[in-house]
């Protein structure tokens, strides 16, 4: 049977380090509806401090949760930490190539998304490479807020936790 | 680079360092202690308190729009969840090894809401038919008030499985170490079968609890819990849960839109598309338990928690005195035949020194000479056992299923069940193993003698 949800062996402190340095996140793939999985990310985020600019040509000019969606990352006015890719793995290559000529720190692909020559290309460049997991959810569980629904964080500590932002 | 700035910088470096050294795998024990469970981050309070609370204040309607929507991770009605009750899902899910769990309130009702995310109107299942009695009356008769189907097929076949599966078939399920007859099932060959049909396999591991095995390691894909027995240990409280392993893949046919398709009852969240590995979780929790209801009051997780932490502990000695009861038993002329997997001569030997490596757990049953009136004399005639309808207790426990748990399935489904005239089940506790067989004896002498005096 495929596993498409097999997570790569990333380190809690690798993750934290990454959440906690970050601030901009510019999101490629950030739909304007609301039921969709990158527009629960976007708000759920923004709660937590992040600063998080839509990328969505088809939405382009539009306002998503308060923030201008742009075509492209190159469009984007700001210094960009972290981009957070909400597409296909096939349109992954192109999207890291703009991240790496943006001068983003890190490439984040979500949960389902993975592209092993892209990433090694980021590593390449300086840039820090997160696949197949959701910034939301890595927030939640490292967080201890993941915990509140059931989900097993494989966090075991005796002190208490602080919440990251 | 300021001093201050350096200091922070360092504090920052060092406390990534710990999550880092958290990642490592922990053992066992470590974990059935406090797995889910830190230091509360307001009050310090090292135990988990118990959050006697219905319901949890919003910090705007913007916020409980969130919350609603599963936008953010929060508490809204301890019907879906409670902070006491979430803290033993994950105890629970990590001790499986699994990703996610959904407590609720009865080992019954976690069946239910295990179900209620897989099946359609008109679906079916594949289940073993050597299963704990309710359980058998829950499948066949109240599911099919769902139109849900069930075809039992004896498990120690595992082809038997294949061979019942239809096209409308959405899981295979399962107990390990069944209830009563304690057969050892060949977990991983029926996982194999499940996932060659693309359907996930359940199991319920009530009997073995994960100190003794962890089914999902073996390629089951959900585990369900009565927590009532040995996961509380203690006898005082109900309670369920259901475990995700995370790798089951819904996406690869159209057999569970429930998890694939756009959800009318949740504004067209499609669930394993938002959550992933832990969809099924969010799903059982967000519409199985939110409407169905069973949901598990905060104080029996409370109860159920604190039992967990001496779970290894527990389960030691209660493999211990079960082996030497079975031995005595098994030597004693009053009986027939003796079935606990940790005998030598049990057939299931083999499999359970590859799936139960520390012990076949305290639930077995034996055969007493006379059939249905002695084995009636043998649970009225004990004093330290107690004769009761539960397993997993610190006290040693007894019952005739014929004429209890088994009492409402026809004579076939008993003998299937391995619930026939003859047979008394126990369940060994945590007593001194000397005085279990010493009340076991006499009650054993007392039954022969009523017999022996009735035929003269």
């Amino acid at each position: 049977m495929s596993d498409p949800t097999d997570r790569e062996n990333y380190s809690d402190g690798y993750i934290l380090g990454i959440l906690k340095e970050c601030r901009i996140v510019a999101m490629v793939g950030a739909s304007p509806n609301w039921v969709r999985p990158s527009y629960f990310a976007m708000k759920y985020l923004q709660t937590k401090g992040y600063r998080v600019i839509p990328v969505n040509p088809a939405a382009a000019g539009e306002e998503i949760l308060g923030e201008k969606a742009y075509a492209s990352l190159s469009d984007i006015p700001v210094k960009i930490d972290i981009v957070d890719i909400f597409r296909k793995s096939d349109a992954v290559p192109p999207i890291v190539d703009e991240a790496i000529a943006i001068g983003a720190k890190v490439v984040w692909m979500q949960l389902g998304v993975r592209h092993e020559g892209a990433a090694a290309k980021a590593e390449a460049a300086g840039l820090r490479v997160v696949m197949n997991r959701c910034m939301k959810i890595e927030f939640g569980r490292l967080s201890g807020e993941l915990s509140w629904s059931g989900i097993n964080s494989g966090v075991i500590s005796s002190r208490r936790r602080k919440l990251i932002a | 680079m300021e001093r201050h700035q350096l200091r922070r910088h360092l504090k920052q470096e060092a406390e990534i360092d710990r999550m880092s050294s958290k990642n490592d795998a922990f053992g066992f024990e470590t974990r059935a202690i406090h797995a889910g469970a830190s230091p509360d981050p307001v009050t310090g309070a090292r135990s988990t308190p118990i959050y006697q609370t219905t319901s949890y204040v919003f910090d705007d309607v913007d916020h409980a729009a969130s919350l609603f929507n599963l936008q953010t991770f929060g508490y809204i009605y301890s019907r879906i969840t409670n902070p006491t009750v979430a803290v033993l899902e994950e105890r629970v899910a990590n001790l499986e090894g699994g990703r996610g769990a959904v407590a609720c309130a009865s080992g019954h009702a976690a069946q239910l809401l295990a179900f209620f995310s897989l099946m359609e109107p008109g679906a079916e299942f594949v289940s073993s038919r050597n299963l704990y009695g309710g359980s058998i009356t829950q499948f066949q008769h109240t599911f099919a008030k769902f139109d849900w189907h069930v075809h039992f097929v004896d498990p120690q076949e595992p082809e038997n499985f294949r061979k019942a599966l239809t096209p409308k078939c959405k899981a295979i399920f399962a107990e390990m170490l069944t209830n009563p007859t304690g057969i050892v099932i060949d977990l991983e060959a029926i996982a194999r079968i499940a996932h060659e049909a693309g359907i996930p396999f359940i199991v319920d591991n009530t009997c073995a609890s994960p100190y003794l095995c962890r089914p999902l390691e073996w390629g089951a894909d959900i585990v369900v819990h009565s927590m009532t027995k040995f996961l509380s240990g203690h006898g005082t409280s109900m309670g369920g849960i259901v475990v995700e392993s995370g790798k089951f893949d819904w996406g690869q046919n159209d057999k569970f839109p429930s998890m694939t398709q756009p959800d009318p009852a949740y504004h067209g969240l499609t669930f394993y598309e938002t959550f992933g590995d832990f969809g099924y979780t969010m799903k059982t929790r967000a519409v199985a338990l939110r409407d169905l209801g069973p949901s598990l009051a905060p104080l029996n997780a409370f109860l159920i928690l604190t039992g967990i932490e001496t779970l290894p502990l527990r389960m030691e000695r209660h493999v211990a005195n079960a082996g030497r009861v079975a031995e005595f038993l098994a030597g004693h002329p009053a009986v027939a035949w003796v079935a606990y997997a940790g005998l030598k001569s049990s057939p299931y030997h083999e499999l359970a020194r590859k799936y139960l490596p520390r012990g076949c757990g305290a639930v077995f049953t034996f055969g007493v000479k006379g059939g249905y009136e002695a084995g009636i004399k043998v649970v009225e005639s004990v004093e330290i056992l107690s004769h009761l309808a539960n397993v997993g207790d610190t006290r040693s426990l007894i019952l005739h299923p014929a004429s209890t748990t088994h009492r409402q399935l026809s004579d076939e489904q008993r003998l299937a069940a391995g619930a026939g005239p003859d047979v008394i089940r126990l369940s060994i506790g945590l007593e001194t193993a000397d005085d279990l067989i010493r009340d076991l004896d006499q009650a054993l002498a007392a039954a022969t003698r009523k017999d022996r005096a009735a035929a003269e």
